[in-house]
């Protein structure tokens, strides 16, 4: 019986070895170890064999089994992977075809990402963002912020005003700026304050550089031994946050009623050095200034801390910086969006190539 | 304005050129909008000449040949086509070589066969005026070869100003000189008012005219001057040159006198005709309703009760501040002037001027607000000029309503307080210096300066805020460091919940492939009728403007939907198949909101999907159309994200399809909807596909979000999923279906969803199969089939019992 093992054994590890596939080793595996197999039938033969040949024949056969199921799984193993490269291979596509669903990524509008990108700047350096109504009262928009009875910007021919919406300071109005949010915050909330206000404004003007809607963001800070110096290094650090590292600020004096000193903030030009393209020609987006104008800003009047001086805002010991900006302005520099137009006509070839 | 360097060279000595004298303007507070060119480039080689002699050009009607000495050696030949040349006259000449305003530069031509070497000028030739009947003939003391620029302004830059609405003194050429004095130290000439011819009339009234003033606070004063023997005639050439450069076209030497002053000291002034003033009796006074004036410009002027107007004895003669009137209007008749200097009410004169549409040169003076002390100083300077240029006298006495402004402020300006809000020092000097500059008078004190305002900046610089200002502006704000803010204790900063759960909403839709627009917040009115309203709709409460640009943008948006169907109208009248948009912004209601603001405005999120809910490809040729389930799918995902709970039920909305209109409801109430538009409303926008649309009040959504969410155990003991299918009536509503089943198990049901609908032979006519997942959990336990087959029974009896179900064999 040994000897007949030791046959099998040499047989079938000879038929392994010639083995050309998996499907082959099934065969051979099923020929020589399955259930009606010479060998699993001689080693069930073992308990007949008189008991002092037992051991020895037991042992051979079984030994001669796992050797040869070891054997078959070490080759099928070769195959498998083999065959699974071979398989794969064969199961290709084109994959440079688009992909499916095409991309399917929605857009944030520009106005909205560059609200959100300032947004993000003045959060970081510790500012609330709050929001208020865009219908307002005269005496929010205009009274309030210090703006002379006479000032230009109060009339019909300038401010939309809300029909049946009153008389005298309490007349409804669409709000002209996002200022009147700077009244009713220090209403709300006595000193040290810092907030800016995004939102939608609106004017009577519509030409190729305005239009009678448009979005602005406010900014108020107000503590004791805020200076004009640290506006300009808050706005600094926004101008860098926004439009690189290695800009400029420079503040040029002008006139706003609710502010006292005012400037108009320039930043130095992203697209130039000091207003000449790399190629020596005059820079077309400052028009060869070196500089952008950006923002308004300036000290908080001390007349408009007088109007909410019973919340705690005393010009005397109190002071502030505010400033306010253009969104589309800032996205239309920052994206070289040449016309307003485009903002409001919701064109999905400009949407789609922001946010 | 327009500010002539030529001309602001007489009160100040500019050394910079015109671009540098701009950025050192700018920088100091005064924008300039564009420096420009008035008259030729160069004056070189524009001379006086002397015609010595003009005879007929042999070969041409029209010419004449001249002998002009040029202060050349040799006479020079010019031929000259103007009618008016004459030997013995003085006139211009533009010797070859000279560059003509347009560009063209002067060469020696033939003329018929003559050689003209030069040119004799007419006014428009040079920019002056719109005259070209014949040259200009210059008075006769002048040599010949004398060069033009030293007669009058040949050629000038010009600078254009932006004046800010507090700068009412900058409104003439001295005080644009006052502020280049300050701002570059050029030296400043004593101005141009300093000596008054009629010095000693001042305190007593001329005779022959009485002025009475109804309301001192519209006119704070009012003063004139009588002139007799006036010749009104031509204005001498120095005057229109400086006229045009400026910007002004010359009438007659007494209008040009009003304009030139006006131009220098920027106090408009208005001359009468003094014969004309009927009664010779002026009256200061508010219009009476539906009064009417013909104005200078010819147009008939309907006027009210706040506007402030002069009259006579006949009426209204001038419209006050604004424009005077065309009866007592100046002409080549008058020989009297009586010569108006007032100061009037700004905010008034801007009601005025926008009133009745008329702006004009005195009207954006006056709306500034100017100082009565500047008035004298016009009628002073124009008192010069009129007894110089048209041969007046003037009658002794000069009317003054009103007199002089208030007293002249007093401010302290403390070292410390400059640190204090510049964050930077000035030298106490540097500041003396600096106002003084500016005119004011500064005497020291114990802790700064003690500053006294002039009176034209008496309205303007009030407060130590401001005069700090004025010392920061000229100093200059390039040396100011940047700093950031100290001592800031408390403040977070961030965005407010609601904020954060507006971007989150915003994102969640982004990431379904949705682009956000930005529509217009104005709307046609017309908008009602186009969402099919009720007239008794509540989203007719119109937020209305009372001054639109234009009807179609007349009122506030009532809804988010029609901006998100213009911009869907708009892409798919550019070839979109489809498109999937969203709109986040406010909308509007009239009358007061719930938190007394004067309109209910919320913040909208509204979306429209229409067309393939996924672009085609080559992997999935045809996605199925967006209906009222990609908006539901919508919907979900934002409400979902922001850990709303929700429930859907039918509702009626009149823009939208009827069989497909679902309201959103939660515990705090509707929240918004989502349906597929109205096919009629969609046909509106000329959309012929269904419209999968949603709008959600996503301000007040944002507020019922939970703060945070609490841990729940779903990972210990895993639920056991059954799936049931129940054959129902075709009216019930799967969400009963979804109720039913989640009330009969309770409390173990944990989650039932449908995931498929049948309805066809196998289940009957009028009836409707739902496939639904049905979970049972319990916190404490994994449940076995044991414990889940009692409430199964209980289910589907439950099902039979309330909706008319059975299980589906």
């Amino acid at each position: 019986m040994i000897e007949r093992v030791t046959e099998i054994q040499k047989q079938a590890e000879a038929e392994i070895s010639a083995a050309s596939s998996s499907a082959a080793l099934e065969d051979l595996r099923v020929q020589y170890l399955g259930r009606k197999a010479e060998l699993p039938q001689l080693l069930r033969d073992v308990a007949q064999l008189p008991p002092e040949q037992r051991g020895e024949a037991g042992r051979t056969a079984n030994q001669a089994r796992q050797s040869l199921e070891a054997m078959i799984e070490a080759a099928a193993a070769g195959f498998e992977a083999a065959e699974m490269s071979a398989a794969l291979a064969d199961d290709n596509v084109d994959v440079t075809l688009p992909g499916s669903p095409l991309e399917t990524r929605g857009h944030h509008h520009l106005l909205s990402a560059t609200r959100r990108e300032i947004e993000d700047v003045f959060c970081g350096l510790g500012y609330s963002v709050v929001e208020g109504p865009e219908v307002e009262t005269v005496h929010y928009n205009f009274d309030a912020l210090n703006h002379d009875p006479a000032h230009p910007a109060r009339a019909r021919s300038d401010t939309f005003y809300i029909e049946g919406g009153g008389e005298g300071p309490e007349q409804t109005l669409l709000r002209t700026h996002t200022s009147p949010m700077q009244i009713r915050i220090m209403e709300q909330a006595p000193p040290p304050i810092a907030l800016i206000v995004p939102g939608r404004v609106f004017r009577r003007d519509s030409d190729a550089t305005h239009t009678p809607q448009f979005h602005q963001i406010e900014g108020l800070l107000v503590d004791e031994g805020v200076t004009l110096a640290d506006l300009k290094g808050t706005l600094l650090a926004f101008a860098r946050a926004i439009f690189g590292a290695d800009r400029e600020l420079r503040l040029r004096p002008h006139f706003f009623p609710f502010t006292e000193p005012s400037v108009e903030v320039d930043v130095s030009c992203f697209m130039c050095e000091k207003g000449a393209t790399s190629g020596g020609e005059r820079c077309s987006l400052c028009k060869g200034t070196g500089w952008l104008e950006v923002l308004g800003s300036g000290m908080v009047d001390p007349n408009v801390f007088a109007a909410v001086s019973e919340h705690g805002y005393d010009p005397d010991t109190h002071q502030g910086f505010a400033f306010g900006l253009g969104i589309e302005r800032i996205a239309m520099l920052k994206h070289g969006v040449p016309d307003l137009r485009f903002f409001y006509e919701n064109d999905l070839r400009f949407l789609r190539q922001f946010g | 304005m327009r500010v002539p360097i030529d001309w602001l060279s007489e009160y100040v000595e500019v050394e910079l050129t015109p671009v540098e004298l701009s950025e050192r303007l700018a920088m100091t507070g005064t924008e300039v909008a564009r420096v420009l060119h008035h008259g030729p480039l160069s004056a070189d080689n524009f001379v006086v000449g002397k015609v010595l002699s003009a005879e007929q050009h042999p070969d041409a009607d029209r010419l004449r040949v001249c002998s002009v000495d040029t202060g050349d050696s040799e006479p020079r030949t010019i031929v000259c086509g103007a009618p008016n040349v004459a030997a013995g006259q003085t006139v211009s000449v533009a010797l070859p070589g000279a560059v003509m305003p347009d560009g063209t530069k002067l060469g020696e031509a033939k003329l018929r066969g003559i050689k003209s070497s030069g040119m004799i000028l007419a006014e428009d030739e040079l920019g002056i005026g719109g005259e070209h009947d014949g040259i200009m003939v210059l008075t006769d003391d002048l040599a010949a070869g004398t060069p033009l620029a030293g007669v009058f302004a040949v050629s000038s830059d010009v600078l254009e100003p932006e004046l800010t609405p507090n700068r009412g003194d900058c409104g003439g050429l001295y005080g644009i000189a006052r502020e280049v004095h300050a701002a570059t130290g050029a030296a400043l000439s004593a101005p141009p008012w300093s000596d008054d011819p009629g010095a000693s009339t001042l305190g007593s009234a001329p005779a022959g005219i009485s002025v009475t003033v109804d309301d001192a606070a519209l006119c704070p004063r009012f003063t004139a001057r009588i002139f007799e023997n006036v010749t009104v005639g031509r204005s001498p050439i120095w005057l229109k040159a400086r006229l045009a450069a400026a910007g002004q076209r010359s009438i007659s030497n007494v209008v040009d006198i009003t304009n030139y002053v006006m131009l220098v000291s920027g106090h408009p002034l208005h001359a009468f005709d003094l014969d004309r003033i009927a009664g010779g009796e002026l009256t200061v006074r508010a219009a009476r309703d539906g009064e009417k004036l013909t104005t200078l410009d010819g147009e008939e002027r309907t006027l009210d009760g706040d506007i402030c107007l002069i009259a006579d004895a006949d009426g209204p003669t001038s419209l006050a501040g604004v424009m005077g009137g065309s009866r007592s209007e100046v002409s080549d008749q008058t020989t009297s002037v009586l010569l108006e200097v007032a100061v009037w009410d700004g905010a008034n004169i801007n009601r005025t001027s926008t009133r009745l549409g008329l702006r004009s040169e005195a009207s954006s003076r006056f709306e500034k607000g100017l100082s009565p002390e500047g008035a004298l100083e016009a009628q002073a300077m124009a008192s010069a000029l009129m007894l110089e240029l048209t041969g007046a006298t003037l009658v002794d006495g000069t009317l003054d309503v009103g007199g002089d402004g208030p007293a002249a402020n007093v401010i302290r300006l403390r070292d410390a307080r400059i640190i204090s809000l510049l964050g930077t020092p000035i030298a106490r000097e540097r500041s003396q210096a600096i106002l003084e500059a500016l005119g004011f008078t500064v005497t020291a004190a114990d802790d700064g300066l003690d500053v006294t305002v002039p009176h034209w900046r008496r309205d303007d610089v009030t407060r130590e805020a401001d005069l700090i200002e004025e010392v920061a502006r000229i100093n200059g704000l390039e040396s100011l460091p940047a700093t950031l803010p100290l001592n800031r204790t408390g403040l977070a900063g961030g965005l407010s919940r609601e904020q954060r759960m507006i971007r989150r909403a915003e994102d969640v839709l982004v990431g379904r492939g949705l682009s956000e627009i930005v529509g217009w917040s104005f709307t046609d009115p017309q908008i009602c009728d186009r969402l099919l309203l009720d007239d008794d709709h509540p989203l007719r409460a119109l937020v209305v403007i009372e001054n639109p640009m234009s009807s179609a943008q007349s009122v506030m948006r009532p809804s988010i939907l029609p901006s998100l169907l213009d911009a869907a109208a708009y892409n798919m009248a550019r070839g979109a198949e489809g498109c999937a948009l969203f709109e986040s912004g406010s909308v509007y209601r009239a009358g007061p909101s719930d938190d007394g603001m004067a309109a209910s405005e919320h913040h909208g999120l509204g979306a429209i999907v229409t067309g393939p809910v996924r672009e085609p490809s080559w992997a999935d040729a045809q996605p199925p159309a967006a209906r009222i389930e990609s908006a539901h799918a919508l919907v979900s995902s934002v409400l979902g994200a922001l850990g709303i709970e929700w429930e859907v039920e039918d509702g009626e909305l009149p823009f939208l399809h009827p069989g497909r209109t679902a309201m959103i409801r939660t515990a705090e109430g509707l929240l918004g909807w989502f349906g597929e538009v109205h096919p009629a409303v969609a046909a509106s926008w000329e959309i012929e596909q269904p419209i999968a649309a949603l709008a959600i009040d996503i301000g007040r959504a944002s507020a019922l979000a939970p703060t945070h969410s609490i841990f729940s155990d779903l990972t210990s003991f895993p639920p056991l999923r059954e799936d049931l299918a129940v054959i129902v009536p075709s009216g019930v509503a799967a969400a009963s279906v979804v109720s039913c089943i989640i009330a009969a198990g309770s409390p173990l049901v944990s989650r039932a969803e449908v995931f498929d609908v049948y309805s066809g032979e196998q289940v009957g006519e009028g009836r409707v199969s739902l496939a639904l997942h049905v979970d049972f959990a319990a916190g404490d336990r994994t449940l076995s089939d044991e414990d889940v087959a009692p409430l199964r029974e209980k289910i589907v009896a439950a099902l039979k019992v309330e909706l008319d179900g059975e299980l589906r064999g």
